[in-house]
């Protein structure tokens, strides 16, 4: 489904971000991916979303070279993949209601879909009291929360999650990864980046290892081990 | 679907002009003050060619008859002047009237009525008065007076005397008309870009909603329509607001005017031009609203 062949970014001579690094995930593949901070998966999951383009090498997602996409149909790639993103990217202007609402009504869903979906997805995170707040007015697990329920209401066929649980308490990250996984079990893709040793640990799923740009480790049932 | 869509993008392009409300009011605001700038640029072409075209109708020549001249050859020589598609009126004046008019334009000096005493007679003679649609013309009006088979009745024409005013008079409106024309472009262009930049400003302060909206699968047109609207609903109420103020504005201004022109009342003008500068506000508010967010956002649709 996805396959990063051979791949390489280069932001500048000193700033070697991902360097020849290759990968494959199946369809319905729970994958984490861990490493140091800047060791760049971030980087790869910028790729992987058209955010970036590779120095050298090629990004495919559904046999698709992700480079040679064109801007104008981004957008067909980007509904595909639910992003929870390392800084949110919440929209300032929208309430938490209208940050997941508008991911619907991108997707064409009718007035009566998001009505019946969001309040779903709020409760899901535990928000449905705060839905008429926006993001300025949200703690940073909050905003979080919010971010994870928009890349998860339209279905994706691909969930991308920086760092999701990174602002989270313990209690709150518990019911992320267990609504990570359980989405995973549904034939959802999950693409994971985090730092959290005991989630990796507890997932007891493929684990890809970055350091310094590169993959060194890419296990099956692996372990935080850096 | 469409009509779904479309409600969305109403909304949304709503949302962000009544929620950004201090955004929203410096784009309005300097909207107002753009188009009330165009506005008064368009009045200050009306009053000015009202004055270009009063002073060149105060302009004119004078076809001094003789005395033994016959009323009939005068009246033919008149008809074939008002034939000349470069007059535009033609006067007769007698040797009575001019010599009327000429005692009322000196009633105040004894000395040149007691002249005309001492002579005796009325020294004056008839003439034709000669207005023209442009003065540049009267060489062209004079050199016929001087080839027409009448010109055996005529005297003198007083152009040659006036040549140099005529012409003088002719360039400086020319200039004038030219320079008023540069000055309110030139204006025009500065108060535009004022605005234009003012909307990219605005928009400017959304980059960062742009590239969350592009990395969340929103197709160029769903981003863009709300900001079209929004510029559509900045620049169609800055028109509306502009057009209410003019009303008692052009009202007050009207009489103040009339002291420095007489004759032109500036209220009148706008109510003889009420749809064309109604047409000319909306056209430019919802045209510069829409054209300076499309050109604003194209830059961060690139993510």
């Amino acid at each position: 489904m996805i396959s990063f062949q051979k791949v390489t970014k280069i932001y500048s001579p000193s700033s070697i971000a991902l360097s020849d690094v290759s990968f494959e995930v199946k369809q319905g593949e729970f994958v984490s991916f861990v490493g140091k901070s800047g060791a760049g998966k971030t980087t790869l999951l910028r790729l992987l979303c058209a955010e970036e383009r590779a120095t050298q090498g090629t990004v495919f997602f559904e046999d698709q070279d992700v480079a040679k996409i064109p801007a104008s149909q981004l957008s067909h790639l980007r509904r595909k993949i639910g992003t929870v993103f390392q800084d949110y990217k919440l929209l300032h202007s929208k309430t938490a209601y209208e940050n997941i609402a508008y991911v619907m009504e991108v997707m064409g869903a009718t007035d009566t879909e998001i009505a019946r979906d969001v309040p779903g997805a709020l409760e899901i995170v535990g928000l449905l009291s705060r839905s008429h707040h926006y993001p300025l007015q949200l703690s940073g697990g909050e905003k979080q929360r919010v971010a994870i329920a928009r890349a998860l209401i339209h279905r994706p066929e691909v969930i991308v999650a920086d760092e999701p649980t990174g602002n989270l308490d313990p209690y709150h990250t518990a019911d992320i990864i267990r609504l990570l996984v359980k989405i995973n079990e549904l034939g959802t893709t999950v693409i994971l980046a985090t730092h959290n040793k005991e989630v990796i640990n507890h997932l007891g799923k493929r684990v890809i290892t970055i350091e310094e740009g590169r993959v060194v480790r890419d296990e099956e049932r692996g372990k935080f081990i850096l | 679907m469409f009509t779904a869509t479309l409600q969305r993008i109403v909304r949304s392009g709503w949302e962000k002009f009544s929620r950004d409300t201090s955004s929203s009011s410096a784009a309005l605001l300097v909207m107002v003050i753009v188009l009330s700038i165009v506005t008064s640029l368009f009045f200050l072409q009306g009053v000015g060619s009202f004055l270009i075209q009063s002073l060149r109708e105060s302009v004119d020549v004078s076809t001094f008859l003789k005395d033994s001249a016959p009323a009939e050859d005068i009246e033919a020589l008149q008809q074939s002047l008002v034939a000349l598609p470069e007059v535009k009126e033609v006067a007769y004046v007698s040797k009575e009237d001019a010599l009327v008019q000429f005692m009322e334009r000196h009633k105040q000096d004894q000395v040149i009525l007691d002249s005309l005493d001492a002579i005796g007679q009325n020294p004056l003679l008839a003439s034709l008065n000669i207005k023209a649609w442009d003065p540049a013309s009267f060489g062209k009006i004079t050199a016929f007076l001087e080839t027409t088979p009448l010109a055996s009745i005529i005297q003198n024409v007083d152009f040659h005397e006036r040549a140099p005013v005529i012409s003088r008079l002719a360039a400086i409106t020319s200039g004038v008309r030219t320079g008023m024309l540069g000055g309110s472009i030139f204006a025009g262009l500065i108060a535009v870009l004022v605005a234009f930049n003012t909307i990219r400003l605005t928009i400017y302060s959304s980059k960062e909603e742009i590239e969350v909206m592009r990395l969340v699968g929103a197709s160029n047109m769903f981003i863009r329509a709300p900001f079209l609207l929004q510029g559509i609903i900045v620049g169609g109420l800055a028109s509306v607001i502009t057009f209410t103020l003019l009303v008692p504005l052009t009202l007050f201004l009207s009489s103040k005017l009339e002291t420095f022109v007489p004759q032109f009342s500036l209220f009148e003008y706008f109510m003889n031009n009420f749809f064309m500068i109604l047409f000319l506000q909306l056209f430019v508010g919802i045209g510069l609203g829409v054209l300076s967010s499309l050109i604003a956002i194209r830059r961060y649709l690139k993510v």
